[in-house]
């Protein structure tokens, strides 16, 4: 029970980081990035490429960081043409991006799923409160808690992040006051696809690095931001949590219905709250 | 309440039920199903295959359209009713009967029931949120379809599924197949035709249009979406039941997100809301997965990614009923 309630937390965090580029790209520029799970895939793959040591783990997290930012950008300049398109156009044309990348991953990595051992020293397990538990799932919530503590300080407690949030509510009127759209939208691309690589990576030793992945974990991102609410940070890390817990205690308990018990969370929230629970004003379903 | 149905035009209602009955097409209509009617008689039954397995994806195609073009919600989640009904109908090959019409009800029951279970969570929501909640739906039955091994197989998929029988004679000539499911194909096509071109259809136009300038006028838009989304799994289904009878094997790919995004490929590529697109669109699929992908060593999808890219950018009268920007019904959730 207490490692399932661990592992919850762990995924938990990881989603959180999947997810919060996500909503806020969608938050602010109404674009649904389906090539996020593409994304996160690629870090995966970079992790297991690099695995072994100390050094490679923090290689492929520089790597991907750096590949990310650049990825997320090249997206935002994709998407620009679309801009007064339909949500279906633009969600087609990352479908598409996505597509390739995830055959270009399987040509170059090949279509045999990939483990990613843990860096040296993480690889074991402690002991937590007379439970036996991977040392690295619980540096993972450390390390997921004090990203979505930055996150958080920078999109609530800073300029810039004042500026993101005054975009998800009113593009228009950012626009207006003479702050460029394009640009603030190429750097929210950037480091939300940033975050999607970074995730990868770090979730490598959790889910190993597969064809397939993709949709699966851009399905739980999808979940988690519909739960949360659309463009809220605060709401993507809540509904993270949320996924996380509802998912393992799901596998647990039901392991054969555990892909239901997901989908009856997200029914429950959409019945009772369809905005999501932290979903505001600027966030609502367009 | 009819006669106000009938007087409703959409603003902009595609022209093919009045292009229709202007004899050209009709004449090119009738000249393309004897040609699709006698394509057995000269073609090899490698290309009576392909030929049988496009007349399937076109009817799958066809049922997305009535969702995706006509009534405005996109879904990436259509495949888990077409593989719902494939898996339906094989399972009631294998265990009850293969006798004809079984396998088709079956295969048009469940994507239908299957299709009322999920559906009256989707149509509350629209937009980008219907994409969400279908690809969602979609991949929670395709995980159901890998764990469920008793009914599906699991990752195996269901094989042994017997062929098709008419009185008790079993369709194993590839001819024979073929006309059998061009037959219900056609059927399956002129049924969503008439629902396209019936007032329910223009209302569900106006639904893709303005849903709150319907809601206004006094239609029930909410039971309108519900009922297409029944009848379009439904139809879903029947060419599910079609895959069943010609793969006679069906397996978790064939209700994945791939399968759903080829179908969506396939409408946009024919231009959403015109259902005869809709055919050609799946045919144009159909063609190029069957030929590049096995000289690409199996990265078909690679293709039909950068196919998806290129239709975005230059074909974007392709979906042209969905580029009307739809209004919100205010600020207030």
């Amino acid at each position: 029970m207490l490692v399932s309630v661990l592992n919850g937390f762990a995924i938990g965090f990881l989603l959180f980081i999947l997810a919060v580029g996500l909503s806020l790209v969608f938050g602010m520029m109404d674009v649904l990035n389906l090539a996020h799970g593409a994304l996160f895939l690629g870090g995966a793959y970079l992790g297991a490429a690099f695995a072994g040591s100390w050094g490679g783990f923090l290689a492929a997290l520089a790597v991907a960081a750096v590949a990310g930012l650049a990825l997320g950008g090249l997206l935002s300049l994709m998407t620009e043409p679309l801009r007064n398109r339909s949500h279906l156009d633009q969600a087609l044309l990352t479908l598409g991006v996505a597509f390739v990348a995830a055959e270009g991953l399987i040509i170059v990595f090949g279509d045999d799923p990939l483990s990613v051992p843990a860096p040296p020293g993480l690889d074991g397990s402690v002991t937590v409160l007379g439970a036996t538990y991977p040392t690295y799932r619980l540096v993972l919530i450390g390390v997921g808690a004090v990203l979505a503590l930055v996150v958080h300080v920078v999109v609530e407690r800073t300029r810039i992040g004042a500026l993101v949030r005054a975009t998800v509510a009113d593009r228009e009127m950012v626009a207006a006051l003479g702050v460029d759209n394009r640009l603030v939208k190429v750097v929210v691309f950037g480091v939300g696809s940033l975050l999607a690589t970074t995730a990868g990576v770090l979730g490598g030793p959790i889910y190993g690095a597969r064809p397939g992945l993709d949709a699966t974990v851009l399905i739980l991102a999808l979940v988690v931001v519909v739960i949360g609410g659309l463009g809220s940070v605060r709401g993507a890390l809540l509904g993270a949590l949320i996924i996380g817990q509802v998912d393992t205690l799901g596998r647990l308990l039901l392991p054969e219905l555990a892909s239901f018990v997901l989908f009856a969370a997200l029914a429950l929230v959409l019945v009772l709250r369809p905005q999501g629970i932290l979903g505001g004003v600027g966030a609502r379903a367009r | 309440m009819t006669a106000v149905e009938t007087r409703t035009p959409a603003p902009d209602a595609p022209a093919e039920p009045s292009g229709l009955r202007r004899g050209l097409p009709r004449i090119i209509a009738v000249v393309v199903l004897v040609v699709l009617a006698a394509a057995p008689l000269f073609l090899a039954p490698f290309a009576t295959t392909t030929l049988t397995r496009i007349v399937v994806f076109a009817l799958f195609a066809v049922s997305l359209d009535l969702l995706v073009g006509v009534t405005g919600l996109p879904s990436l989640g259509h495949a888990a009713y077409f593989g719902a009904g494939a898996y339906a109908a094989g399972w009631v090959s294998i265990n009850v009967t293969a006798e004809a019409p079984v396998p088709l009800l079956v295969g048009a029951a469940t994507g239908a029931v299957a299709a009322a279970l999920t559906g009256w969570i989707t149509v509350r929501t629209g937009g980008v949120f219907f994409l969400m909640l279908t690809l969602a739906i979609g991949e929670t039955v395709q995980q159901l379809a890998n764990t469920w091994e008793d009914a599906t197989g699991g990752a195996n998929g269901l094989t042994g599924v017997p062929s098709v029988r008419i009185g008790g004679e079993p369709l194993v000539n590839a001819g024979l197949l073929y006309w059998y499911v061009l037959a219900v194909g056609v059927l399956g096509f002129v049924l969503v035709w008439l629902v396209a071109r019936s007032p329910w259809g223009a209302a569900l136009r106006g639904i893709r249009d303005n849903e709150p300038r319907m809601r206004a006028v006094g239609y029930p838009t909410a039971v309108y979406k519900y009922a297409v989304f029944v009848l379009a799994g439904s139809v879903a289904g029947v060419a599910g039941s079609l895959l069943a009878a010609q793969q006679r094997l069906v397996t978790p790919a064939d209700l994945s997100f791939l399968t759903s995004s080829f179908a969506l490929l396939a409408v946009v590529i024919g231009g959403a809301g015109s259902l005869w697109g809709a055919c050609l669109g799946a045919a144009v699929v159909v063609l190029v997965r069957e030929t590049l992908g096995a000289s690409l060593d199996g990265h078909g999808p690679l293709v039909l990614g950068l196919v998806f890219v290129l239709v975005v950018y230059l074909l974007p009268r392709g979906a042209a009923g969905l580029r009307r920007p739809r209004r919100e019904p205010g600020r207030s959730p």
